[in-house]
């Protein structure tokens, strides 16, 4: 019966190819979309943990001014070089306290120029950055002291400036002094929000301050924590510290803040975690539409298949064997769009998400989850229709308007 | 030996209450094995009530229904698909065959639920086929055949599990004069060679003519059953069509005479 039953369905399904094929469509598109938005959208968020990640771990960056009132200019006091001294002295377990001062700067060589931001700092900021010397060395102690014109350069600034040529003890001049290459930083590449990371100069601290900004002001302090189990530990003691250094009474907010890279890529992720959310409010109202196509399909066919079924009881078919029929009509073709939408949304998301530049991953459980919903709608209106005609007596189906 | 059909006291009452209609009042009907039977009467008579009811396609809602003095009306929905499976052959009005789907295939489906091999259903497909004239059709589809080449295949699909009973509702209600007559004739063909018996609903009373035993409906009740009404006028009125006919027609002749 079984057998029979089988070769009744595929013998249905290859006379009724349109509606077979608008069935399968239905399902194939509901499953292609879903998958492949949200499989999009996994990507984006796993492309900027990565991103973040890459900015260091286990970082604490400390910056003045108040927390909720954005870029500066509330006119908190920067920091000195002293608070970054007693950073390192008070507080115990750090791999790196870098302290930065960034400035915007045109920078030339070899008849270029290029437009970069000019970072001071120490050779804690490799550690705290996650930066690696490609070429050369860093700054040596007598060179930090003395603010000496050294400097070590992004791949980008290589690039622009010096094109393929050897650049280790070549110069570049920076406003009006000139600046000796000692090093050259292992690209790190582009951000996912387009920033380019290898688009900086790195010089001694006391150099910038001295000869680019003409103060003794430190604009954000790098901290980077041995474990990472230590962060709030550390996250408390430098709130303390500071406090303490800027003579805050109990009564006054924190005139710097303390973020914690940690909670930057829980936001971001989160933000991209949203957004897939939202794709994926989108990809069900197609999922919904492809079952609504389903559904309509089925239930225009109703009359045809009604009666059909009323031909097939009277010819003596059982009531059994008319819905394992139609039971294995519907799998079938809901199997097939629920495959062909997964191998659709596969194809489709790798090549996306290449273009895209995110990381693929095949997610089980949407694909699951997508294939269950729609073959289910697939199976159900294609099932209960041809149930309640079989349930019929044979001449009230025969007579179906 | 007792007769293959015997109604006694059936009655068929659609809906309820108030706006219940009783369409069958107390049928007593006999039909013996190899009999050929017109039913006639007005629309609402009852005579397609009864005929699904025979049929197993429809239940009455009181009375006797002995089939080959089995108790049809004690059977359950399975054991009437069985029975029509295994004894009952169907033609209808509006030819009722699947669309889109081969002469051949549409003949085949009764076997395929009888669970003969494709070797079978090959065989017995393609004997019907023979047997309703339309050898070499089988591939065609319905949307391809006339209405009296559907007819015919309906025909086949009907008797190729060789049924005891032909049951036809209006077989050439659809159908002009002339494929009205084939199909009779093939009816009757059938009721003669094959010993078929048929049971054949109709308001055309040519059409009635070709049967042995004519019965009438009236609201809901039998009003006359009479044996070979007016075999003469079919032998009359058919015999410029066909040759075959005009023989019978002599036939039917002679037992005019008799009486």
């Amino acid at each position: 019966m079984l057998w029979s039953s089988f070769l009744l369905a595929i013998k249905g399904i290859r006379r009724n190819l349109m509606r077979s094929f608008l069935t399968i469509l239905g399902i194939v598109i509901g499953v292609a979309a879903v998958i492949t938005m949200v499989t999009l959208g996994n990507g984006a968020t796993q492309a900027v943990k990565d991103q973040v990640s890459s900015l260091g771990s286990n970082l604490l960056m400390i910056r003045p001014g108040t927390r909720m009132r954005g870029p500066r200019g509330d006119g908190t006091p920067d920091f000195k070089l002293d608070d970054v001294k007693a950073i390192r002295e008070q507080i115990s377990r750090l791999a790196a306290v870098a302290p930065q001062v960034n400035k915007s700067e045109t920078v030339v060589a070899m008849a270029n120029n290029w437009s970069t931001s000019v970072t001071g700092s120490n050779n804690d900021f490799f550690t705290a950055g996650s930066w690696s010397i490609a070429e050369g060395r860093k700054f040596t102690d007598a060179e930090e002291t003395a603010g000496q014109a050294v400097c070590v350069i992004g791949s980008t600034i290589r690039r622009e400036l010096f094109g393929t040529s050897e650049v280790l003890g070549e110069n570049i001049r920076v406003k009006n002094f000139s600046c000796q290459i000692i090093g050259v930083l292992k690209s790190k590449g582009t951000s996912n929000m387009g920033q380019d990371n290898d688009d900086i100069v790195l010089m001694p601290i006391s150099t910038v301050q001295r000869r680019i900004a003409g103060n003794r002001d430190v604009s954000g302090i790098l901290v980077s924590v041995e474990n990472e189990s230590d962060i709030t530990r550390v996250q408390t003691q430098l709130t303390q510290l500071m406090r303490e250094r800027r003579h805050l009474t109990d009564k006054e907010d924190d005139n710097f803040n303390i973020l914690d890279t940690r909670m930057i890529a829980e936001t971001l992720s989160g933000t991209t975690q949203v957004m897939t959310m939202l794709l994926s409010a989108v990809a069900s109202v197609s999922l919904l539409v492809g079952g609504i196509g389903i559904m309509n399909i089925m239930l225009v066919s109703v009359t045809e298949r009604t009666r059909e079924i009323g031909i097939r009881l009277a010819i003596g078919a059982l009531e059994k064997e008319v819905l394992l029929q139609f039971l294995i009509e519907a799998v079938v073709l809901a199997g097939l769009g629920g495959i062909i939408g997964i191998i659709l949304a596969t194809i489709t998301s790798i090549i996306l998400s290449q273009v895209m530049g995110v990381p693929y991953t095949f997610n089980v459980m949407i694909n699951l989850v997508s294939f269950i919903f729609s073959a289910g709608i697939g199976v159900l209106f294609g099932f209960v229709p041809a149930r309640k005609a079989a349930r019929l007596n044979p001449i009230d189906a025969l007579r179906h308007e | 030996m007792s007769a293959l059909i015997e109604l006694s006291n059936v009655t068929k009452t659609f809906g309820h209450g108030q706006a219940s209609f009783q369409a069958l009042r107390g049928v007593d009907l006999q039909v013996e094995e190899g009999d050929f039977i017109a039913i006639m009467g007005p629309s609402g008579s009852g005579k397609s009530t009864a005929m699904n009811i025979i049929g197993c396609l429809d239940v009455p809602t009181s009375g006797e229904y002995l089939f080959q003095g089995a108790h049809v009306e004690l059977l359950d929905r399975n054991q009437r698909a069985l029975l029509r499976r295994h004894y009952l052959g169907f033609v209808f009005q509006g030819f009722n065959l699947l669309a889109r789907t081969s002469a051949k295939e549409n003949i085949e489906l009764p076997l395929l639920y009888r669970g003969e091999s494709a070797a079978v259903r090959h065989k017995m497909s393609t004997a019907a086929l023979e047997q309703v004239g339309l050898t070499g059709w089988g591939h065609h589809t319905s949307g391809e055949l006339s209405g009296g080449q559907q007819q015919r295949v309906a025909i086949a699909r009907a008797i190729v599990t060789n049924p005891t009973l032909l049951l036809a509702d209006e077989p050439t209600g659809n159908l002009d004069t002339t494929r009205s007559h084939e199909i009779m004739q093939l009816l009757r063909s059938l009721n003669e060679d094959k010993g078929i018996t048929v049971l054949m609903v109709t308001h055309e009373p040519d059409m009635a003519e070709y049967a042995k035993r004519s019965i009438e409906f009236v609201d809901g009740k039998v009003e006359s059953d009479t044996k070979n009404p007016a075999l003469d006028r079919t032998g009359i009125t058919t015999k410029s069509k066909d040759d075959q006919i005009d023989q019978t027609g002599v036939i039917q002749g002679d037992f005019n005479a008799m009486e």
